[in-house]
């Protein structure tokens, strides 16, 4: 089964969802049955996306709906608090006369502005400050439209410190499309099999060889899927590149299209980015109408187009085959694998997913050859790499390297001092301290899709430790047992260790825990949510073995405050009262 | 020419297409399973029938049999990481047998049974979950469900009629109802539905048929879920860690 | 020889696990040559000496439950969880699936045939819990007796072996959780 051609991203359930969330401030029962009748999807289809995504309500929230990002580098408990403080809002609630909600988000990709916010799930705020909480409360108090609010409060720059490979020359659109139709589309593969190029989304496959197996799948229609479903705490790259390079990864779609045979393509943007949403749309209508989109691109008679898709709330979608599930208007569930989306992915047909910085690199690579590629990078891991780096430093930002660089340079270059522990790769990735300052990142090295958090010796690495497996146990989709219940049994540990609650049995807890949800989950997700915790307590052992009380067992609750709802209503305050 | 798998030493025939449970099913080797049913495509959530491949942990209803692989089902790693999935899946809901009319023909329990579970080990969830005894013939009591959505796929796919769905992400996922109102009167549910019927636990049940058949005559009362036995249980959590 | 000296206690339960024990029937002679009850509803001293087992039956709904666990806990060289409630809260806990002012006030301001409505606040009744919780939530349990209640013969086993020094278990035909 394929799709109409061109795809109309219209009536897309998630875009549907969105335009009721943005006119009701909520989805209400009689809004799913709506949308399930206009759209002919079952009621429960609908049902179940809505209360999937984080920024779909089920209950109404304020005129001002504000999300503040809970990220190590691009969120602060502080200025929240002082946020909920002054508007009289309790964390995730929405105030009684329907002005305004506060709530938590995973990491909005502001990592390089300091603390940020979203509001309305489609502007964003950056370098938030105690004076800048204290004027968006004035705002918020006088119910001032948005259009309203200081204009420069939403502009956000890219931070770009160092350029590379793929980012020094800035690009002519349709520069690589011309080369490209020079060649047939076998030419244009074998090209990017012999750069050796690698996937910049952190599974590092083989692109070109990703490209074949799609393109030697048998269906009906072939599909390009660009991955801008940038999720990973700490990442921020792709937000760059398609602010300021999007025709590169547009470009890298085309190429994609032309050498699979594809004649649709889709960008999933993560509904954190929605803000960019106009000018990427605008780009594509120009290349529309300059012949490098659309009918018959560059005259050739190859047609090809494509669609944005913006998520809304789902790290799990950064994971190829949910990201698929969510671009069919499904909750974002991994897939069972194999199939793999090559042979079976979009309407089960064969699908590319690459990431953003794939799709950019590709176009370079058909532009200057794959010798200009190659020669940059290691052995096994060509070309530069895009880092996204935040975090306790003086010149937070992008950075682009070739591969094989060692932390230790990129850590001097961005002007990072009394450094405890950087947080490589994401959550996802690895925990490492000083020792490890002398590694090289590449695929065979220090892996990473991107994200480098660096924490000073004054932050807690507990604390730290305890953000990440929040953050896993909130994106667990729910599908297999072992990451659905044990994200969530390792956030409960870590918070009782933070809390100074636990003891030997329950370190011995986390990493009888970590060890199965490692090794029997679903999904990558599952796969790395221990991660943090396992390298915290290899690299970080002292930091667990502090904060440990020195006896057998220490209960899983805390014995008064479990006297708390009686206490209130039998109104006494006795000893016996007391545990 | 025949192919054929090892499981545990013993060598198993297979066709081709077939999964490693599959073939383990028709060989009468037992297994742990929860989500999984024969006459359903595999789903491969619960995780409890996770065995070795190579050295490898794969969900065998979901891997399909590749000649020659040495696969390891009944070993203690495995047993012990099945019995924590198990104690999890307990945890996360609200499993009180003895409230619950499906003892004794449960197969969470049978499961827990055969893996010689004691106790929860965890601390308990207790999680807040909506019961839906608005149909007249059927009963839906959420706090038994563990999300193997059995019935999701018997009502798509073997009563063409789509009833169950899973909503909601994480622990916070939960088994909802295609209707306007998401109770089950106003779907189009059948008590003859095969998705009535395929429920593992007390999920979902069939109205004023409860504790019909003497507490020692039930299924489970009777024989083990596995023609396998591990032997007696020891009653110390202690030795339960799976490392 | 000295005999074993044992506690029995029963907390958020239904004393329904103490009346199978009992069901093991005359056999309490044959036990009674090795064993001597301490604290227990069967000899009803208050509080416990030091002793080898402790039996608790129940699971943890109010202040006063948390202090006789953490008694038997301090005096019991094996504390051993014995029965569903005691393991998973089992039966009381079906009140965690409401707020507790829900269960007050349906008890003693709201339910049928409620006369003098009020909450009782007298310092000698102890306070509820928030939730009824298992005992391992609390304190360290060596060992877990399942079933509503364990059988007769599963506490005859179990003492068996533990009188005898070998590490308890139960045969699989034992093990049920109702």
């Amino acid at each position: 089964m394929s799709i109409k051609y061109p795809y109309n991203p219209t009536n897309h359930l998630l875009h549907v969802l969105f335009e009721e969330q943005q006119r009701a401030h909520f989805i209400s029962n009689n809004a799913i049955q709506n949308i399930s009748k206009s759209l002919n999807l079952p009621h429960a289809q609908v049902e179940g996306v809505v209360e999937f995504y984080a920024f779909f309500h089920r209950e109404p929230r304020g005129q001002f709906d504000i999300l503040f990002s809970n990220c190590t580098s691009c969120g602060d408990a502080w200025l929240r608090q002082r946020l909920c403080d002054k508007l009289n809002v309790k964390l995730g609630e929405t105030r009684s006369d329907g002005l305004v909600s506060i709530d938590q988000t995973s990491c909005i990709g502001m990592c390089d502005h300091g603390a940020s916010l979203l509001l309305n799930n489609s502007l964003t705020i950056t370098s938030l400050t105690a004076k800048r909480i204290d004027q968006i409360v004035k705002l918020v108090e006088s119910s001032t439209a948005l259009q309203e609010w200081p204009k420069h409060w939403f502009d956000i720059s890219d931070n770009v410190h160092k350029r590379g490979l793929l980012l020094t020359e800035p690009f002519q659109p349709g520069s690589a499309l011309k080369v490209m139709i020079e060649h047939n589309p076998p030419e244009i593969l074998n090209e990017i099999i012999v750069s050796g190029l690698k996937g910049r989304g952190g599974a590092g496959f083989s692109t070109g060889l990703k490209w074949k197996l799609c393109r030697e799948a048998i269906g009906d229609a072939h599909y390009v899927i660009c991955n801008a479903d940038e999720g990973e705490p700490g990442t921020f790259k792709d937000r760059v590149l398609l602010n300021s390079y999007a025709d590169l990864v547009f470009e890298g779609m085309t190429i994609c299209a032309y050498v699979i045979g594809a004649k649709q393509g889709f960008l999933y943007l993560r509904g954190e980015y929605r803000y960019l949403l106009d000018t990427l749309n605008a780009t594509l209508q120009k290349r529309r109408e300059t012949g490098l989109l659309g009918g018959n691109i560059l005259g050739q008679g190859f047609d090809f187009d494509i669609s944005i898709i913006v998520g809304a709330g789902a790290y799990i979608c950064g994971e190829e085959s949910a990201l698929i599930e969510s671009l069919e208007e499904k909750r974002g569930i991994p897939r069972i694998r194999p199939p793999f989306p090559v042979t079976q992915g979009y309407k089960e047909q064969p699908t590319v997913v690459n990431n953003v910085e794939t799709l950019a690199t590709v176009a370079k690579i058909v532009l200057h050859g794959h010798h200009w590629f190659e020669s940059h990078g290691t052995n096994r891991s060509k070309g530069s790499k895009l880092l996204s780096v935040s975090g306790n430093c003086a010149r937070p930002g992008i950075y682009e390297y070739d591969f094989g660089v060692s932390l230790q340079e990129v850590l001097n270059d961005v002007g990072a001092e009394n450094v405890q522990a950087v947080q490589v790769g994401g959550p996802s990735g690895r925990l490492l301290g000083p020792d490890h300052f002398n590694h090289l990142i590449s695929f065979e090295g220090l892996s990473t899709g991107g994200s480098l958090m660096i924490f000073a010796k004054h932050r807690d690495i507990l604390a730290l430790i305890h953000n990440f497996s929040h953050f896993f146990a909130h994106e667990s989709c729910g599908f297999c047992t072992p990451c659905r219940v044990g994200t969530r049994l390792l956030e409960n540990s870590m918070s009782k260790l933070c809390n100074g609650h636990s003891t030997a049995y329950d370190i011995d807890e986390i990493k009888h825990i970590s060890a199965l949800v490692s090794q029997y989950s679903h999904c990558g997700l599952g796969v790395s949510a221990a991660h943090p915790i396992l390298d915290g307590l290899k690299y970080f052992q002292k930091s667990f073995e502090e904060k440990i009380l020195k006896k057998e067992m220490e209960p899983e609750f805390d014995l008064d405050s479990e006297l708390s709802e009686a206490r209130a209503i039998t109104d006494r305050d006795d000893p016996g009262a007391h545990l | 020419m025949s192919q054929s798998i090892s499981i545990d030493d013993i060598e198993v025939p297979f066709e081709s297409g077939q999964t490693i449970m599959d073939a383990a099913l028709a060989a009468g080797i037992y297994i742990p399973h929860l989500c999984h049913n024969p006459c359903l495509k595999p789903h491969g959530s619960c995780k409890l029938c996770s065995v070795e491949v190579n050295g490898r942990s794969v969900s065998s209803c979901t891997t399909k049999a590749e000649d020659g692989q040495e696969i390891i089902n009944n070993s203690e790693k495995l047993n012990k990481a099945r019995l924590t999935i198990t104690q999890m899946l307990f945890i996360e809901g609200n499993h009180l047998c003895p409230t619950c009319e499906k003892t004794g023909h449960c197969t969470l329990q049978a499961v827990a049974y055969h893996l010689g579970m004691l106790d929860g080990h965890f601390p308990q969830f207790y999680p807040k979950r909506e019961v839906d005894a608005s149909h007249p013939s059927i009963m839906l009591d959420r706090d038994r469900c563990i999300l193997c959505e059995l019935c999701v796929r018997a009502s798509r796919d073997m009563d063409g009629k789509n009833v169950f769905a899973i909503s909601g992400r994480g622990t916070d996922s939960h088994l909802s109802v295609n209707s306007p109102t998401g109770k089950l009167v106003d779907s189009n549910i059948d008590k003859d539905d095969l998705a009535v019927h395929i429920c593992p636990v007390g999920a979902i049940l069939i109205k004023e048929h409860g504790y019909e058949i003497p507490i020692g005559c039930r299924t489970f009362d009777l024989r083990s879920i596995a023609e396998i036995d591990l032997g007696d249980v020891k009653l110390s959590e202690k030795s339960q860690h799976n490392e | 020889m000295n005999k074993i000296r044992i506690a029995t206690t029963s907390l958020a339960g239904c004393f329904g696990c103490h009346m199978s024990f009992l069901d093991i029937d005359e056999r309490i002679f044959e036990l009674l040559e090795h064993i001597e009850f301490n604290r227990s509803p069967l000899t009803d001293i208050k509080h416990c000496d030091i002793c080898d087992i402790g039996l608790v039956e129940g699971g943890l709904c109010n202040a006063d439950n948390i202090h006789v666990l953490k008694e038997f806990r301090a005096n019991c060289k094996v504390l051993i969880a014995v029965g569903a409630c005691s393991i998973n809260g089992g039966v009381p806990a079906m009140r965690n699936h409401h707020q507790l002012a829900e269960c007050l006030a349906e008890s003693y301001l709201n339910g049928i045939g409620v006369e003098n409505p009020q909450i009782p606040n007298d310092v000698e009744v102890p306070l509820l819990l928030n939730k009824v919780h298992p005992i391992h939530e609390v304190v360290k349990i060596d060992y877990y007796l399942p079933g509503c209640p364990p059988p007769a013969d599963a506490f005859m086993k179990v003492l068996g072996d533990l009188i005898e020094g070998r590490e308890p278990s139960l045969p699989k035909t034992m093990l049920r959780y109702d």
